[in-house]
């Protein structure tokens, strides 16, 4: 563990790169399993289940970040609202 | 049912192992420093959002970010266009066009801390080319003074240093359309416009996408010609982004900010690319983008 002490790990930031790399590894798992087929939902573009999940992702950012430049209310709620939109992007989007 | 040769995720490898390194790594780090406040190598206090909530709210940031957009716009606005217009005046073959292109490459050449030292030079009043012709017509010109003419100065320098890459590029665009086209336009009796709007400009989608995602990119994280020209100054005038980040990171050793003001340029990037890509994808009705 020495080795990685300059990168100044903390649990919560290992927690979101391990959910990161487990989402990117079951994507590439359902993709071989079910290749994804280009479709419109209501994002005004056609997106594969891939698109939909880095657009969500990063959308998901941008509440996160407007949520703790906006408000003062607790991170938790924004981290809410964000996964919310990342699962509504991905059914609907 | 198709079948696949995996083989390209082998050669593949060795740069994905590189980018892991070179950006993946780093990048890590940096979100592991936007949560704490470092006192030392080993002195850590994990503050959570804590320098999001403050970098979000920094004035001095708010005005770094809308100089640094109102820069890449004026760049890309003048850039393109410019840099199409030279690409369809040079000669198609022969050894003006050879010459021509050796010109024009000249200065991409030229490593960015000596076209920022060359432009110091060239824009001085008392003895640089520029500086003091334009004080010699009555224009009372001092970039190391006036906000405006600092402002102008990194732009054209900017717009000499790197409109040479579009014009490349379209120039390489350009002679990738075949003949037949233009035989086909002839036949229509095409005016050179109608040659341009509806044969050269579709075919440069492809090139322009790439030479569009370099400039926004290279434009939206100038450091070194803004710094060695005018450091930023008069005031913060020319201060953008990497340079507010750098003062932040280097200049105050506020590692923690810094980096999570990182993050933030880095999905600023991210969105910018992504939107320019989607649009120029979806741009044409029939014209893909050829890649």
């Amino acid at each position: 563990m020495e080795l990685f002490a300059w990168m100044a790990w903390t649990t919560p930031v290992a927690v979101f790169f391990i959910s990161v790399a487990v989402l990117l590894l079951g994507m590439t798992v359902w993709q071989i399993k079910s290749p994804t087929v280009a479709r419109r939902g209501f994002l005004p573009l056609r997106t594969t289940r891939g698109d939909r999940l880095f657009l969500g992702l990063l959308s998901a950012a941008y509440i996160n970040l407007a949520w703790t430049g906006l408000t003062d209310l607790s991170q938790w709620f924004g981290a809410g609202i964000a996964l919310l939109w990342l699962l509504v992007v991905m059914r609907w989007g | 049912m198709k079948t696949y040769n995996n083989k390209a995720w082998l050669l593949v490898l060795p740069v994905v192992l590189c980018v892991a390194f070179s950006a993946i790594v780093p990048l890590m780090t940096v979100v592991n420093y936007s949560v704490q406040d470092i006192l030392g190598p080993d002195q850590k206090v994990f503050v959570g959002t804590e320098w999001f909530k403050l970098v979000m709210r920094d004035p001095e940031l708010h005005e770094a970010l809308g100089r640094q957009i109102l820069f890449s716009a004026a760049v890309l606005a003048i850039e393109i266009p410019l840099g199409i217009l030279l690409a369809l005046a040079l000669p198609a073959q022969g050894w003006r066009s050879s010459l021509a292109l050796v010109l024009l490459a000249m200065p991409l050449l030229i490593p960015q801390n000596v076209v920022g030292t060359i432009w110091q030079i060239y824009g001085r009043g008392d003895i640089g080319l520029a500086g003091a012709a334009l004080n010699g017509l009555g224009l009372d010109y001092n970039y190391t003074g006036d906000s405006m003419d600092a402002w102008l100065t990194v732009l054209v320098m900017d717009i000499w240093h790197w409109t040479p890459l579009i014009a490349l590029l379209a120039f390489a665009g350009l002679r990738a359309i075949p003949e037949a086209y233009y035989q086909a336009a002839r036949i229509d009796g095409a005016s050179r416009l109608a040659v341009f709007r509806f044969i050269q400009l579709p075919k440069l989608r492809g090139v322009l996408l790439i030479g569009l995602l370099l400039r926004f990119m290279d434009s939206f994280m100038i450091y070194t010609e803004p710094f060695v020209l005018t450091g930023g100054g008069p005031g913060n005038a020319t201060t953008f982004l990497s340079q507010y980040l750098t003062q932040k990171a280097v200049g105050q050793f506020d590692l923690g900010p810094a980096a999570a003001f990182s993050l933030i340029y880095f999905l600023i990037i991210l969105l910018a690319c992504f939107v320019f890509y989607s649009l120029l994808q979806n741009a044409g009705p029939t014209e893909k983008a050829e890649h």
